[in-house]
């Protein structure tokens, strides 16, 4: 394609992109399978599981450089769309329980304790896994379709969008923390036993799901990839630099800005969905305000605006992260605080952008993002 | 000789006859001298002692009937005596003088020279169902200058009359508690109501029932006035929490382009700076000075919150102006550090001690209780706007900001000083951040999470009242904390908030620039 | 009032800021085929006008005739575009990120814009010759696969005019288009907009004389909201009131 400005930027990211799936896909599982178990180059099945967990927030953080890095529209919600899809997954492990739970009860735990008599009715759907499979894509897009038609189509956009999808998030932690709510409140959906027939608690389950994992972020990086290739892409691109231009280019830019809105959503879903079965526990926590806000900061510092930068931060970050809270339990909150100020002010580019700036000597590189254009009124 | 030692046996016999009888007038005497001193009237001293005997006696009803004595005739000097007793005793005896006990202590309490122990001495007096207060009560109503605390007199008159047999009697109490809108009574009068529409009630019960009805109507005609207006001045106290925080954000937002996530906790800095100032004033100034802590924190919080702004726009901000979203993540970030630096130096929770004069509240209607430290909130945020108002649309200065606000680089050419005036704007909005915090120890706890309580809120404010318009923000506070209190009782704080985002977001597809947009060619360029 | 050979008709256009008017009871029609030159001093309400025609602002009231009977008034943006209005804004407006090639394949004009059809659509083959064509009549076939950020000002005002020229409008709408262009480039300017005039009906909002005398038939004279002169370039020049609004409130010649 040789009308494609980026086209050698491009070829490098395949190649980068290339390397991170082989990785994950082939010498990550064999690591963990093949060597002793007291070799260095072991990995351990709580390292495998733990990396399960980083590339489902991979999958979180493609959506949301779609809708962000791509497209220009901050959106600080996200954390609520993973957490309905991963509830949806939970509701449907929770019900797998069966009578092996504390109580020997058909019903969860939590409805015993709260005298819940009979299952209410929206958790039937997720009796089945295909329920709870479908839910977990469909009720994000649902939801994130309602709440994007409402809010582009009435060009929402720039900071008020921001501040809006923040306010989703407040309000969809305090009404997930009910108890009335009946998701088990505080506490969330803990305590799976299985999945389609395969114990949670055995390291082969935990390996499939780790590689089914590796396979939806590559099928979900394929997706993103697709659509900003395609001519879509390039609107996206084209609604971040001039708005109004778009328009009388006869465009409707709401509609993309809802496209993307929904993809992130469904993408949001997905990861949430595998994040469930591998870590065993969903709770309110992890989709508030603060949750939603770490996504940003992992696609910032991997590289918005570019799929593969998306994919490093949320490994890299999530993987800093669970070393430095094992030593400085009460740093992290400092150094995310500092991360997002150092990334926002001296690294706009963020990782990938380091990468290309050390590889890419000879000529200038053209940056990711330029400012022109990327401000509000 | 014989005669000589009869005669010595019998004196020896009178004598020790008479011994016991001297012995025993001696301690009567004793005694009554005792209780004269004690209770100022030596008439009364026979029934009172008799009383303070009978009561520790096992007979029940002279128990009660002592009670009733000491209740009638006894006054507050008895307590310690009381008490005494109550120490030793056995339980049926301490169950017969505890209601003794409370009677005579708030009957003491009735003339009390503090309004609110007369008062609540008064409401206390209801529970013990005494006829003997009855009196009591009318009588200090009578000599009571304070309107509520006299009204809460008569109600307790009222309400105990309502227990008493005869029918009369309980009718007129009954006709009254419903002119007096007594709240209190409404209770009682449903369970009337409700004897009275059994069916096999009795003629007069009937009665009582048809009075009853009359009365709660009046009472619940006025509760729901009284509520209604509780709910606005509740609703009008959170937005004018609401209204000092957006103040400083829609300041740097409209002025300068700036979203300032760590608003919330420069709001923070400012309560934690009156913690520190109250702490100096226990450690140096001698306890009667105390009350003087909170007019000093409100330079202190004002200034530290301000100082906290300028370096955080020296830093920070200064390398983002004109990227939005660029200043709101990196001000998450900061704020994310500040909350962090207080929970592990201050720990989780801490507290401010409201000086005298901002505690309690005042009674301004029937059924209508504002507290003072809510009130102090409102008339502060009146203060604020005002301020602002005179500083940037009236002053010099405010000419300067606004004339960078609009056009940067013409400003520069004219000698205003464009950096200054952004690190000063920045400062001052910081500043009223503090002077927020300072404010908010009056209502709750200094804990790190104290602006994240409030920052979604505020920013809603921000964005439905729209930019650079100071009366967009204060509609919007208003619309906003309103509604929040409006909606509270029937659903919940919970769904409030719900509702209030859902609200927003329907108020932006008819507005989407909110409240007071800024109009003109240039608007959305 | 309805005249078949018109393919705008402003009737009574009020725009009203808060008080101040930007356009005062404004009539303005062109003609097909026309190119119509739009002058007036600063705060005249040019941009406004071509702001209500293009559906970026909408007017307190008055009517917006294009066309056969259509109103525009109450379109939004996007609609009045694929009815046929192109617009190119005072300050350059292309996408920087992009490059001139895409940017031009996002303007050309398709059947549809939808997400959908904009997602799998490819480039034809009489797409492709269009845009190279376009590329050559702008000049720019050499930067093609350049980022458009970091072409020169001139430059960004062609791609601009050429991504509106792919539209096809039958009405279009240019803001000032040789602001910062040198004498040969405003030259190469003016014979493109004549060579365009030749399909297209053409508003330009223009301040240099030189080149409004370049390419304009008639030139309207526009003032405080209103339409005060129209004519040749010669009869504008030799009225009283254009005089005496661009010369000042003293009468300088009598």
């Amino acid at each position: 394609m040789p009308e494609q400005v980026v086209s050698h930027q491009d070829s490098r990211e395949t190649l980068l992109f290339y390397a991170v799936g082989i990785l994950f896909l082939l010498v990550v599982p064999l690591l963990n399978v093949l060597p002793a178990e007291d070799s260095w180059l072991h990995i351990s099945d709580f390292r495998l599981n733990q990396f399960g967990k980083f590339l489902a927030f991979a999958i979180l953080a493609l959506g949301l450089d779609l809708i962000w890095g791509y497209c220009g529209v901050l959106s600080m919600g996200q954390g609520v769309f993973f957490g309905f899809g991963a509830y949806c997954m939970g509701m449907y492990l929770t019900l797998q329980i069966g009578k092996e739970s504390v109580y020997g009860s058909e019903l969860p735990d939590f409805m015993v304790w709260t005298q819940v008599k009979e299952l209410p009715l929206f958790w039937y759907p997720f009796k089945s896994f295909m329920g709870g499979f479908l839910g977990a894509i469909l009720v994000p897009v649902l939801f994130a379709t309602i709440f994007g038609f409402l809010a582009f189509r009435s060009r929402i956009k720039g900071v008020y969008f921001a501040i809006i999808t923040q306010a989703l998030a407040f309000a969809a932690w305090l009404v997930f923390n009910r108890n009335e709510t009946r998701l088990g409140g505080t506490n969330g959906l803990t305590d799976f036993k299985q999945l389609l027939g395969y114990r949670l608690s055995d390291p082969s389950t935990q390996r499939g799901l780790y590689l089914i994992t590796v396979i939806a972020l590559i099928a979900s990086y394929l997706l993103c990839r697709w659509i900003v290739a395609s001519r879509a892409g390039k609107v996206l691109i084209a609604i971040r630099d001039s708005e109004s231009r778009v328009t009388f280019s006869g465009y409707t830019p709401w509609m993309f800005k809802l496209f993307v809105f929904v993809v992130a959503a469904g993408l949001a879903g997905l990861a949430g969905m595998l994040y469930v079965p591998q870590v065993g526990i969903i709770t309110p926590a992890q989709i508030g305000v603060l949750p939603s806000l770490e996504v940003v900061i992992w696609v910032a510092v991997g590289g918005r605006g570019t799929l593969i930068g998306a994919i490093l931060g949320a490994v890299a970050v999530n993987y800093g992260r669970s070393i430095l809270t094992n030593y400085f339990p009460e740093a992290w909150p400092f150094i995310l605080g500092g991360l997002f100020v150092v990334v926002v002010t001296m690294f706009p580019d963020g990782l990938v952008g380091m990468i290309r700036k050390l590889t890419d000597r000879k000529k200038t590189p053209a940056p990711l993002i330029k400012a022109e254009g990327s401000t509000a009124a | 000789m014989g005669l000589d030692r009869f005669s010595q046996y019998v004196l020896t016999l009178v004598l020790s006859a008479i011994l016991p009888i001297s012995l025993f007038s001696t301690s009567t005497l004793a005694a009554d001298a005792m209780s004269s001193a004690a209770s100022e009237t030596d008439s009364l001293a026979g029934p009172i002692e008799q009383a303070f005997i009978d009561i520790k006696s096992d007979d029940a009803a002279l128990r009660t009937q002592a009670a009733a004595v000491l209740i009638e005739k006894g006054n507050a000097s008895l307590i310690s005596r009381l008490d005494e007793i109550r120490a030793e005793a056995d339980r049926s005896v301490r169950q017969a003088i505890k209601p003794v006990i409370d009677l005579l202590k708030n009957h003491a309490n009735l003339t009390s020279e503090q309004a609110d122990t007369r008062r609540s001495a008064a409401a206390d007096l209801v529970g013990t169902g005494r006829v003997e207060a009855i009196t009591w009560l009318e009588e200090a109503a009578a000599k009571e200058q304070v309107w509520w605390v006299k009204y809460t007199m008569e109600e307790s008159a009222q309400l105990i009359q309502l227990r008493s047999d005869e029918q009369a009697v309980k009718l007129s109490a009954i006709k009254k508690l419903g002119e007096l809108r007594s709240q209190n009574g409404l209770s009682a009068l449903k369970e009337l109501l409700e004897a009275g529409t059994q069916s096999g009630a009795t003629e007069q019960q009937r009665a009582l029932a048809d009075s009853a009805q009359t009365s709660i109507g009046q009472i619940d005609s006025w509760g729901w006035w009284a509520g209604s207006i509780e709910t606005l001045f509740r609703g009008i106290s959170l937005s004018s929490i609401l209204l000092i925080m957006s103040l400083g954000l829609a300041i740097v937002f409209g002025l300068m382009g700036v979203i300032n996530m760590a608003h919330g906790e420069l709001m923070m800095v400012g309560a934690y700076a009156t913690f520190i100032t109250q702490q100096a004033f226990i450690a140096w100034f001698s306890p009667e000075n105390f009350d003087w802590y909170f007019p000093a924190a409100l330079p202190v919080a004002f200034l530290s919150a301000a100082l906290f702004g300028l370096v955080l726009e020296a830093t920070v901000i200064r390398f983002l102006y004109g990227r939005l979203l660029e200043t709101l993540l990196a001000t998450w970030g900061v704020s994310l550090i500040l909350m962090q630096a207080a929970r592990v130096y201050f720990g989780d929770l801490t507290a401010v001690i409201a000086p005298q004069a901002l505690r309690g509240g005042a009674q301004v209607m029937i059924g209508v209780y504002l507290p003072y430290n809510r009130i102090f909130i409102i008339i502060l945020s009146i203060v604020c706007v005002l301020g602002i108002y005179f500083l940037l649309f009236r002053s010099n200065l405010g000419v300067r900001v606004r004339a960078v606000t609009q056009n940067r680089n013409m400003s520069a050419c004219l000698g205003i000083p464009t950096r200054k005036v952004d690190s000063y704007t920045f400062a001052f909005a910081s500043g009223l951040a503090g002077i927020a915090g300072w404010a908010l120890t009056m209502v709750g706890n200094v804990d790190p999470g104290l602006g994240q309580n409030y920052i979604v809120d505020a920013f809603m404010v921000v964005v439905t009242g729209g930019v650079g318009k100071l009366a967009g923000t204060i509609w919007a506070s208003l619309g906003i904390g309103g509604l929040n209190k409006l909606i509270e009782p029937a659903s919940g704080a919970v769904y409030g908030k719900v509702f209030i985002l859902v609200g927003v977001i329907l108020f932006l597809q008819w507005r989407p620039q909110g409240l007071f947009a800024a109009k003109g060619r240039n608007a959305d360029a | 009032m309805t005249d078949d050979n018109l393919i705008l008709h402003c009737e009574n256009v009020v725009m009203d800021y808060d008080g101040f008017k930007a356009l005062n009871n404004c009539n303005f029609s062109v003609r097909y085929n026309e190119l119509r030159v739009v002058i007036g001093p600063n705060g005249a309400g040019k941009t406004t006008l071509l702001d209500v025609i293009c559906g970026k602002t909408r007017p307190t009231s008055g009517k917006v005739m294009f066309g056969k009977g259509t109103n525009l008034v109450g379109r939004n943006a996007e609609d009045i575009t694929k009815l046929g209005v192109g617009r190119k804004f005072q300050a350059p407006s292309i996408y920087s990120n992009l490059s001139v090639w895409q940017n031009l394949d996002l303007s050309i004009k398709r059947a549809s814009k939808g997400v959908f059809p904009t997602l799998m659509g490819k480039c034809s083959p009489a797409e492709r010759a269009r845009i190279e064509e376009t590329l050559e009549t702008i000049g720019l076939t050499d930067h093609a696969h350049d980022r458009a950020g970091s072409l020169s000002h001139g430059q960004k005002q062609w791609l601009e005019i050429g991504m509106v020229i792919l539209q096809d409008p039958s009405l279009l709408l240019v803001d000032e288009p040789v602001a910062g262009m040198s004498d040969k480039e405003t030259e190469q300017t003016g014979q493109l907009l004549t060579r365009l005039s030749e399909k297209q009906a053409i508003v330009v909002i223009e301040h240099d004389m030189d080149f409004v005398r370049q390419i304009a038939n008639i030139v309207t004279v526009l003032a405080e909201g209103t339409v005060i002169c129209e004519g040749t370039v010669e009869t504008v020049q030799a009225n009283d009131r254009v005089r005496e609004i661009y010369l000042g409130r003293a009468k300088v010649a009598h």
